[in-house]
């Protein structure tokens, strides 16, 4: 039965339905394509077998056809809570946590039917671009397992590529759905912020945050996204604005203007990066798109802007990690010690970088020249966008400067690692949603990924465009060959 | 620019973290590196551009400031890495 593990949701759903199998099978089927090769790849730091197969006997015994993901199973990225599972965000500081309560994003899943087989792995609080940074050890990519998934949803990426589960759930803070989705070969969606709740979700930059969806597909992404958007009260940021229902049947690509900005195809891309991508775009043409070149002037400026915000949130948002209410503990003497060897040793040194980071640019007498400066070239990648989005409906763009680098390649150049983002990054700032999916290979058959972006609130149109161009092409529904 | 040993400590102090002196060294590096690449900002003139604050597009929703049921203290106790009774237990704070 290990054909189970390729459908996607939709045929789950259709089989489950008509009778051809049952939740239960879905779910064992899952938990052994997880107990053959995770070994290897390493993409769950929990798995959740005993509740997961009591949740399928019972969807068996009482199905609810009407719930659209009735008995399937899906990962969480291990940084939304899970009530009654494991809740590390990768790091040592919260080594032992079981989550009190569900997070919104994964409570709206459960009650569509959804079974949660387990928690993926991540770069420590979401700080990594190749889940290396987990304190739990790397996740390896399905394609090619001396390389990386990209990060930090590696896990999830990863859980999707490796056919474990047809969908997961991960996070996307500067690029961390997009990026391992590109690395991975799989369709990954950043959401509008505050388009879905973020209640339950261990914070990591505020301002930037947002939950996304993996799956195979555009069809399976949207159908996710539907679920879990919304507002939800018990997040103050969260939007109030309607989710439209995404119309695949729509031609919108033959109306479609897509504005290619220049500034990201700059030298220093791996060139068949730019070659598949540029084909890609090219597609979209031959669909019926107009393409037009465009400029998001700031672009450069990006990356310096992420990297002073998102460690002073960062600094903010970890200081409520102090071995005091959660997590182990470092005995001392005193309570002054406590926060210190608790802090300093159970931090990985990506966090431990990143809180410096924000603290200093947080710290007196620097806070203009780094924090207030940021947040003004902020507004200008904003406003990059704003008028961007007056020319073209959606923007087109490779999702990362290169396909996988190999375990190691970056870990003492966290300057290296953090380039990875220089595409994603800007989409985060503006708050603005994203979508990545495979268009094609390099010369090591890595996967490429093709990056869209949309205006706030319009992942229905970024979803529309994916589903077809997916319709056109099947890159999406390459599988890598997994070893053990 | 670079950071200088007086600074890294007095970061780590600020930051509640207790550094080994390879760490310390380590970061000095790592951390002046990464604010040369930063300083491209400056190059901007940035004078007459508003700040922004956060990532949303529409306001923040604020509800009614009412009390409303919360956790039970036993379930939130069950993560402590101590406590007795119905509160977290902590060393002496002072000496």
């Amino acid at each position: 039965m290990s054909d189970l593990t390729d459908l996607s949701v939709t045929e789950m759903r259709a089989g489950l339905a008509g009778g051809k199998f049952s939740s239960r099978e879905l779910v064992q089927a899952a938990l052994d394509q997880i107990s053959k090769f995770d070994a290897a790849l390493h993409a769950f730091l929990h798995i959740a077998s005993e509740s997961a197969l009591k949740q399928a006997d019972e969807a068996d015994q009482n199905p609810k056809p009407d719930r659209p993901l009735d008995g399937i199973p899906i990962a969480i990225k291990d940084v939304l809570m899970v009530e009654g599972l494991p809740c590390t965000c990768g790091s040592k500081i919260l080594e032992g946590f079981i989550a009190p309560y569900t997070a919104t994003s994964v409570q709206r899943l459960q009650e569509a039917g959804a079974i949660i087989i387990g928690k993926t792995n991540t770069d420590e609080f979401a700080m990594g671009s190749s889940t290396e940074n987990s304190a739990f050890g790397a996740t390896h990519n399905p394609w090619d397992g001396a390389r990386v998934p990209g990060g930090s949803s590696g896990g999830s990426a990863t859980a999707v590529a490796a056919r474990y589960v047809p969908a997961a759930l991960g996070t996307d803070t500067g690029g961390s759905v997009r990026q391992p989705a590109s690395l991975c070969g799989v369709t990954g969606l950043k959401t509008t912020y505050g388009r879905v709740s973020r209640y339950g979700l261990a914070a990591f930059g505020s301002s930037l945050d947002t939950v996304g969806a993996l799956g195979r597909s555009a069809d399976d992404v949207a159908l996710i996204f539907s679920i879990m958007a919304g507002h939800d009260e018990r997040d103050a940021t969260s939007a109030n604005q309607p989710v439209p229902h995404t119309n695949f049947e729509a031609d919108v690509v033959r109306a479609l203007k897509v504005g290619v900005p220049k500034e990201y195809f700059i030298s220093g891309i791996q060139p068949e990066v730019a070659q598949r991508t540029r084909a890609a775009i090219e597609t979209l043409k031959d669909l019926g798109a107009e393409i037009r070149e465009i400029s998001l002037p700031h672009t450069e400026y990006a990356l310096p802007v992420y990297y002073i915000i998102a460690p002073a949130e960062a600094s903010a948002n970890l200081a409520r990690y102090d071995g005091i209410r959660y997590g182990p503990r470092v005995q001392a003497d005193n309570l002054w010690d406590v926060f210190f060897k608790t802090r300093g040793q159970k931090f990985g040194p990506e966090v431990e970088r990143r809180i410096m980071l924000g603290t200093y640019a947080l710290s007196a007498g620097y806070y203009d020249a780094y924090y207030g400066q940021a947040q003004k070239v902020r507004t200008l990648v904003q406003r990059d966008f704003e008028e961007a989005f007056r020319e073209v409906d959606v923007i087109a763009a490779p999702t990362a400067p290169t396909t996988a680098f190999k375990i190691g390649e970056h870990v003492n150049d966290p300057l290296a690692m953090y380039l990875e983002d220089v595409f994603t990054l800007p989409a985060n700032l503006a708050g603005v949603p994203g979508i990545s999916f495979n268009v094609g290979f390099d010369e090591n058959h890595l996967p490429i990924g093709l990056q869209l972006i949309g205006p706030h609130f319009r992942e229905d149109l970024l979803l529309q465009v994916t589903h077809a161009y997916q319709q056109a092409t099947d890159w999406h529904k390459k599988q890598p060959k997994l070893a053990r | 620019m670079s950071l200088s040993q007086q600074e890294v400590d007095h970061i780590a102090r600020l930051a509640r973290l207790v550094l080994t002196e390879d760490q310390k060294k380590l970061y000095r590096e790592q951390l002046s590196s990464i604010l040369d690449y930063i300083a491209k900002l400056r190059e901007l003139d940035t004078r007459n551009v508003p700040p922004t604050a956060g990532g949303g597009s529409t306001a923040m929703i604020l509800r009614v400031d009412e009390a409303r049921p919360g956790f039970a203290i036993q379930v939130l106790l069950k993560n402590a890495p101590t406590a007795e009774e119905e509160q977290f237990k902590i060393p002496p704070v002072f000496e």
